[in-house]
């Protein structure tokens, strides 16, 4: 497994695109929050807006710089042929597999935790400035507020989940370029999907069932109890996914020929 | 004796079935890669069974049992509110209607501590004065008095001066200001044949004309008079992934009017009569009422008389719901369309293409017409089948549907195949230029598919995804908005509702904007790098 490990890391290490994607990743996501946090406004007679959500808006748009992190550290060795090399050093396919999640989730981790930080300084930096103050109703943006800590750590671990479900969509479909379509279209088309049903009970369903939405729930603040589920429901939820993306895509390396 | 043998003529001949040669090349390359074709028919498929599934999500019901609401139709077959208090007598020919306007005052419901509003059971309960922008009263010359009539009318309004409105859809501004008894405002409607001019007055002798309305068909008998109406209030509490929740209810307001003349009329008593806000209307409003004590008429009513909507009074939805899987579709065409590319560079065949091919705009230009085409047909083909199954989905499901007319509808169906081919080029150009097929699906996704889904989810202010929805690519789904923003209407209506801040084309050229500068910049690359 050590073995697996140190492969993987030197590919990713030494692929040309990995740094650079990385840190788009952490430039995407801190510039989206804090022009999140420049359009806030929230005037004196309330605006129901969670700070909490608008400092971590980058994580929308980071999400699909991970997921191309992701879905090339599968898809690459397919295209180049690399695949054959890589199981014939190492027949384990799930250890293959297993490595590679180990090596892209801790890689996401770090640039998580770097975009992570950025926005919550942006929002710390920006929103008491546009109204979102003590004086109407909303806690300074620090760690050492539970629900804002939670909210940090939690867009953390949503970035790396999205990073394990691209990793499992990847080994499943192999090209690059399927792969990213169907892993934003389920991220980014059900929330769509849930915002036009007039029917409140499936619009819940949907945002319940969609890893996005739900995923995201560990960004709230405030307003806990109209969430469609919990924070860590919802974080559940994207686990939930990851495991599903993974499990179909390490069945489908051992079963097929690569 | 052999240099004339080649005449300009043959070259001028090579170039041009150089161009088609290169098309039909690219169409063969498309046509014989089974993952393309299938891509492609996934598209198509994606686009209808999303619509479907959303169609059968959407279930309208009222406590359980199907709605039975009103939705009157205007005269050019739109929707529209058409709530008022009105007091009328016939006027069986040519004539007019003048009277002084010295106040127009209104109620608005009252939030209560827990931002709720109280629902009013008339204008005594959970009310305080306040006036709606758009609160009307004045004088209305109309075909009868069933909803949905021919009508002109010169209104004051709460916020937005004197203005001439007809049959609905139609605005016209007048003078400023709201009317006073110190500086009342005089109002005068006249009528000659299928003619209605109105006109103001600031002290009944000195006229202005504000505008002039043609109502086809007007019947010789028509009612004139005065009338009152107010339309809903809603304040935003919240945004949410849910949307905009907002609280709000039916205002009314009170028109004071005298010397009031009348010009043509049988002479007899005002009837008073209430047009809608009934059980079953779709508007919330309450019944209004009229007093004359002397020549002074105070007339209060509460509605609007105005189009109706997505964002406005009822609760109908848009024709446009029905093609919410072509967000899907649009994946599967913008994943192709970068294959289209990439997969050439990736297998080294753009080498043999460009080999056979030299001139690399031509190649392009082949590339970028035959996926365009192929895009627009399936966009075709899935809008053709989704609208008319979706909608009868919608229907059976109790859902309002807002009536759309033929134009519009086939701008929907036509611009939503063209928005896919537009993505399909944009998505082309960037495989070009970053030969990596994930960024450039990634990149077209982030552009097209996140700010709609901004502007739907209410993640950032309005303003800012407005301005979103202005200028990314994803201005190209205005080209589905089927019912016009009428600014004479203060609707509330949002991206997800199906409106846009742009006009259709306008948004679909903001699209292909982009997907023209991209293919300029690919072309640039191309022609500069090695392949």
């Amino acid at each position: 497994m050590s073995t697996g490990l140190r492969a993987e890391w030197t590919k990713l290490r030494t692929s040309p695109g990995t740094a650079w994607l990385l840190l788009a990743v952490v430039a995407v996501t801190v510039a989206v929050s804090a022009a999140a946090a420049a359009a806030a406004r929230c005037p004196a007679t309330g605006c129901g807006q969670d700070p909490g959500k608008i400092s971590f808006t980058g994580v929308d748009l980071g999400q699909a710089a991970v997921a191309i992190v992701a879905v090339l550290a599968v898809s690459t060795e397919y295209s180049t042929g690399m695949i054959r090399t890589t199981l014939a050093a190492m027949p384990g396919r799930v250890t293959v597999l297993t490595a590679k999640a180990a090596v892209v989730t801790a890689l996401i981790v770090a640039a998580g935790a770097l975009a992570a930080a950025g926005s919550l300084l942006a929002g710390w930096l920006i929103l008491p400035g546009h109204g979102f103050t003590r004086a109407h109703g909303f806690a300074p943006l620090t760690l050492a507020d539970g629900p804002v800590l939670r909210a940090t750590a939690g867009s953390v671990l949503y970035l790396a989940l999205i990073a394990l479900l691209s990793l499992g969509a990847a080994a499943a479909v192999r090209d690059a370029a399927v792969a990213i379509g169907l892993v934003l279209g389920v991220l980014y088309l059900l929330p769509i999907v849930a915002a036009v049903v007039s029917d409140a009970a499936v619009q819940r369903h949907l945002l319940q069932a969609a890893p996005m939405t739900s995923g995201l729930d560990i960004q709230a603040t405030t307003g806990l109890h109209s969430l469609p589920l919990a924070p860590w429901q919802g974080l559940a939820v994207l686990a939930a996914w990851a495991a599903g993306a993974l499990l179909a895509g390490g069945l489908l390396l051992r079963v097929r020929d690569a | 004796m052999t240099a004339t043998q080649a005449p300009p003529a043959a070259v001028d001949l090579a170039e041009h079935g150089g161009f088609a040669e290169t098309l039909r090349a690219e169409w063969t390359k498309f046509r014989t890669v089974r993952g393309w074709v299938i891509g492609m028919t996934v598209a198509t498929l994606v686009t209808v069974l999303i619509g479907l599934l959303s169609a059968s999500g959407s279930m309208s019901s009222c406590n359980g049992q199907p709605c039975h609401f009103l939705y009157p139709v205007g005269p050019g077959g739109e929707a529209v509110t058409d709530t008022f208090y009105f007091v009328h007598r016939p006027l069986p020919a040519n004539g007019g209607i003048t009277a002084r306007v010295t106040s127009l005052t209104g109620e608005l419901p009252t939030a209560t501590s827990s931002g709720r509003v109280r629902a009013g059971q008339g204008p005594e309960s959970g009310m305080h004065p306040g006036l709606e922008p758009w609160s009307k009263g004045g004088l209305i010359i109309k075909a009868n008095t069933t909803q949905g009539s021919a009508y002109a009318a010169i209104v004051v309004t709460g916020g937005h001066g004197v203005r001439m409105q007809y049959d609905y859809t139609q605005d016209v501004a007048g003078p400023a200001g709201r009317p006073a008894p110190a500086s009342p405002r005089w109002l005068r409607l006249t009528r000659a044949g299928d003619t209605i001019t109105g006109y103001a007055s600031a002290d009944g002798t000195h006229w202005t004309q504000v505008g002039a309305a043609t109502l086809p068909g007007l019947p010789a008998t028509v009612q004139a008079g005065m009338f009152a109406t107010s339309p809903p209030y809603s304040v935003t509490t919240a945004q949410g992934l849910l949307g905009m929740s907002g609280t709000g209810g039916p205002t009314v307001d009170t028109a004071t009017l005298d010397h009031v003349s009348f010009r043509g009329a049988i002479p007899g008593a005002w009837t008073g009569t209430q047009l809608g806000a009934g059980p079953n209307d779709a508007s919330p409003a309450m019944p209004g009422s009229y007093r004359q004590a002397g020549g002074t008429f105070t007339v209060t009513g509460s509605g609007d008389i105005a189009p109706d909507g997505p964002g406005g009074a009822g609760p109908g939805q848009t024709l446009d719901h029905t093609l919410v899987g072509a967000l899907a579709g649009l994946i599967a065409v913008v994943v192709v369309a970068a294959m289209f590319i990439t997969a050439e560079y990736r297998r080294g065949l753009i080498r043999t293409t460009f080999a056979a091919s030299p001139r690399r705009g031509r190649v392009l230009a082949a590339k970028a017409l035959v996926i365009a085409a192929v895009s627009f047909a399936a966009g075709l083909v899935a809008a053709a089948i989704a609208i008319p199954l979706d909608s009868h989905v919608l229907r059976a499901n109790g859902n309002y549907l807002y009536p759309v007319n033929l134009l519009a509808e086939v701008r929907l169906v036509a611009g939503t195949a063209a928005m896919l081919a537009a993505a399909a080029v944009l998505a082309l150009a960037l495989g070009a230029m970053l030969r990596r097929s994930a960024i450039a699906v990634t990149l077209v996704i982030a552009a097209i598919i996140l700010p709609f889904l901004v502007a739907v989810t209410n993640v950032l202010p309005t303003g800012a995804d407005n301005w979103l929805m202005r200028l990314a690519p994803a201005a190209g789904f205005a080209i589905q908005q089927t019912i016009p923003n009428y600014p004479q209407v203060s609707s509330a209506c949002t991206v997800a509702q199906g409106c846009y801040p742009l006009a259709p084309w306008a948004g679909f050229a903001v699209l292909c904007a982009w997907a023209a500068a991209a293919l300029a910049v690919a072309l640039f690359l191309l022609r500069r790098r090695d392949a």
